[in-house]
């Protein structure tokens, strides 16, 4: 993915109060740049590339650096998050009781992949690695609620339960 | 409890006056312990003891004798996660399996008259009950040290550790043991790092002591990222101070005053746990400035992960904490020397951490009296995949795996064959049926080509292919890998693409040496351990399960039926009935027919979901898959021979 292929995201006021103020928090801090970018990426829902520039300004470091770090690990997103966030774990133990087809039906049914969001940004997909509940696999997570032993064929059923 | 009331927290006469008199209140109090874990909590567990709660409150409000006896506690993890929600009650050890929300009146009721409620207990192969938690076969195999005390306290109360002795073991090492002593009882104990290599702790505490300057850290590494453990997070969130304990024990011997604790992304309940931890104990003056008036200072802070599994290395985290990516380097200095902001820096493992109390409190020869003489103590392993009983195990180092699997395991799943075990993670490796007498510890899972890693122990049986499994541990790896060397990065991609190639029905007869042969480069070449252990799922695999590769490679076959692209279904016609219900089905409409004639799967546009011959009525049964030699798709090969792969 390109830097260009994203959407332009104009911060709101409220966004950039936000920003200043847990930036203002760990400014003098050693090693603030992930905690900062933690803490914006809840507020805020994700990381878009205005943030970042600001975010470097502010901790005067380089752009560069940000970028590498908002895009090393997994959990940070430049992509904005759906209204639900659908994680489907394939950890091993989920892996070898089925994960990978409840994985595959979501994608077919929400024709997205991992690490996408709906048109209608209802629903984001993720995969996870292991969440660690690996004696109830295969599991998968919706907004932080754990759905244990799921079958494929009940996986819709719960996952259009949250469209009311 | 008056947590407030209770001031700083002077020393060790101190913490036994104040773990007596908590005792003493507890006396003759009947103990209802619901396990708050995050497996029972997918189970409900938070609402069964919402409704316990209720029942008891409306039994003190009618003034039964008794009701006002009884405690509620919301424990961390017991383990036993297949059956949850677990309940035990204290002091009888009653053990209540799969409670019900609507169960709890008669709980309640039964605890109020010391009986029992018969129809929640353990039930052995023969139907009769057994009552005591220690009885069931899945804990009467165990021996646990670390984790016992995961069923028998809050986690979120620190006078509940304090009440079974904790802090006992920091107090002892602050005011009669010079950090020279401290290190000598570790050392002595040959405590082996739980976390996966197995390093011996004492020497990685005395290089870090004897490492040139004033500033040191410590570090807690909770990234556990193997898939299939958990245990690191079920101590954090079960018993978060006995990790603290041994942090704090680990700085003072070593000369640290700041400590970091990392816990992963994934882990919320974790982190959650051990920042209250963490609070508490600085309330009581067991954490900050002079603790104990020993004169020694420690402070600690959690840094939350952002999910990446390379980050579990040491180099690697250490750069994560401090703020970049995290990625591992070279260690021809090692962070023991130069870590953390280049300091002197100590990482253990969560277990490791939670072992010190016990070996300060009971002695290094006690600690050695459990376990090998190469391994000592207790190790806790997740259990999980295809056996009867999944969870979280502590035995001594040295069981064999056969008594895991089948003693405490109960056996393998739907009374299918047993295949292989994978332990150690995506860095361990798979043990067959012949070396199942194998005792487990440090070194003889290394012989056997694996390794203990933090503790994963993944079940597979006959349905499963031992191809698919590498090639899903080799695309976990090559996914994660940080891409800062060449080999790890362009090796594990290739030995992706030979995989893919297998699976796919287009291995070829070379692939076996190129598999081995990229092995040899990654175990040699790699930066960090990471791409430095891939190679041994390839390995073990190819050792014990080597004609699994040769059917995919000769045969075009899946024996497990597990490839898709090397199985195929097909509608026998003397048994089809043609009742349609398969043509229904069919998500590609693959399958043709008219009622009441016989069907058939066009196999160009079949998917191999499976789904017709879930659907196909058992007295008829007339769908079967297969695999073997069928006519290879031309068309495919000429594709792949476009990509000149």
């Amino acid at each position: 993915m390109q830097i260009s292929d994203l959407p332009k995201y104009p911060l709101s006021q409220d966004e950039i109060t936000v920003i200043n103020e847990v930036i203002k928090k760990y400014r003098d801090k050693k090693g603030a740049l992930i905690p900062v970018l933690q803490e914006i990426q809840k507020n805020i829902g994700f990381l878009p590339v205005e943030v970042q520039k600001k975010i470097a300004a502010e901790l005067n470091i380089a752009e560069k650096e940000v970028y590498g770090v908002a895009t090393f690990y997994s959990f940070f997103s430049m992509i904005p998050r759906g209204k639900n966030d659908i994680r489907v774990c394939l950890g091993t133990a989920c892996f070898v009781k089925g994960g990978k087809k409840i994985a595959d039906k979501i994608q077919k049914e929400l024709g997205i992949k991992p690490g996408q969001t709906t048109l209608d940004r209802k629903y984001s997909l993720q995969v996870n690695r292991c969440v660690g509940a690996c004696g109830l696999a295969p599991i998968i997570i919706i907004n932080d609620k754990i759905y244990q032993k799921v079958k494929t064929e009940e996986v819709m059923d719960i996952i259009y339960s949250y469209n009311k | 409890m008056s947590e407030k009331e209770i001031k700083k927290i002077s020393g060790l006469e101190d913490l036994v006056k104040i773990s007596e008199k908590l005792k003493s209140l507890m006396e003759g109090k009947t103990v209802i312990s619901i396990c708050s874990g995050t497996g029972c909590k997918a189970y409900s567990s938070d609402d069964v003891h919402g409704k316990i709660v209720e029942e008891l409150q409306k039994k003190i409000k009618e003034s039964k004798t008794n009701a006002d006896n009884i405690v509620i506690k919301k424990t961390g993890c017991h383990g036993y996660c297949e059956r949850g929600p677990i309940m035990v009650i204290h002091p009888g050890q009653t053990c209540y399996l799969g409670v019900k929300p609507e169960d709890a009146p008669d709980i309640v009721e039964s605890a109020i008259n010391e009986k029992v409620v018969e129809k929640l207990l353990y039930k052995d192969e023969n139907g009769s009950s057994i009552e005591k938690e220690n009885d069931i076969p899945f804990y009467k195999h165990q021996q646990r040290i670390i984790f016992d005390c995961n069923a028998k306290i809050d986690p979120y109360s620190i006078d509940d550790y304090i009440m079974i002795g904790g802090y006992q073991a920091l107090a002892k090492a602050l005011k009669e043991m010079p950090p020279d002593k401290v290190l000598s009882e570790v050392k002595k104990s040959n405590l082996r790092g739980r976390g996966g290599g197995g390093f011996a702790t004492g020497l990685k505490w005395e290089t870090t002591k004897n490492a040139a300057g004033d500033t040191k850290y410590v570090i807690v590494n909770a990234d556990e990222g193997d898939p299939g453990a958990y245990m690191d997070r079920s101590i954090l969130e079960g018993n978060p101070h006995s990790v603290l304990e041994g942090l704090i024990i680990a700085a003072y011997t070593i000369g640290a005053n700041h400590g970091y604790i990392y816990v992963r992304q994934e882990y919320p309940f974790a982190v959650k746990s051990i920042e209250n931890a963490i609070e508490n104990a600085r309330e009581y003056g067991l954490l900050g400035k002079n603790i104990m008036n020993s004169g020694f200072d420690f402070d600690v802070k959690v840094h939350r992960g952002a999910g990446a599994f390379v980050s579990g290395e040491s180099s690697a985290l250490m750069a994560a904490v401090e703020g970049n990516v995290g990625e591992p380097r070279l260690k021809y200095i090692h962070t023991a020397v130069s870590g953390l902001w280049s300091k002197p820096t100590n990482l253990n493992n969560v277990e490791t951490y939670a072992n010190i109390p016990h070996i300060i409190n009971n002695g290094a020869e006690w600690f050695r009296s459990t376990g090998t003489p190469g391994s000592s103590g207790t190790k806790i392993f997740s259990l999980v995949g295809k056996v009867n009983n999944t969870g979280l195990v502590e035995v001594p180092m040295g069981v064999t795996l056969r008594d895991i699997i089948y003693k405490i395991g109960g056996g393998i799943k739907g009374g299918k064959k047993f295949k292989a075990v994978q332990t150690g993670g995506p860095s361990g490796g798979v043990i067959p049926e012949a070396l199942l007498d194998l005792p487990v510890d440090f070194d003889e899972l290394y012989k056997a080509g694996s390794m203990m890693g933090s503790g994963g122990m993944i079940v597979m049986d006959e349905s499963d292919c031992m191809v698919n499994v590498a090639h899903y541990f080799i695309k976990f790896l090559a996914d994660e890998s940080c891409g800062k060397c060449v080999p790890c990065r362009e090796g594990l991609r290739q030995l992706l693409y030979i995989y893919e190639r297998i699976i796919n029905g287009q291995g070829q007869v070379e692939d076996l040496k190129l598999l081995e042969d990229l092995c040899i480069l990654l175990e040699n070449a790699s930066l960090c351990a990471l791409g430095g252990t891939a190679q041994n799922i390839v390995v073990t695999t190819l050792k014990y399960f080597r004609q699994e590769y040769g059917a995919h490679i000769y045969y075009k076959a899946c024996p497990a039926m597990v490839c898709k692209p090397l199985i195929r279904y097909e509608i026998s016609s003397d048994k089809c009935s043609g009742c349609t219900r398969c043509v229904k089905v069919c998500p590609v409409d693959a399958i043709s027919g008219k009622p009441k004639e016989a069907h058939a799967i066009d196999q160009s546009l079949c998917i191999k979901c499976g789904a017709c011959m879930e659907e196909c009525p058992e007295k008829y049964s007339a769908i079967a898959k297969s695999t073997g030699i069928f006519e290879y798709e031309k068309e495919k090969e000429a594709v792949f021979a476009d990509k000149g792969q």
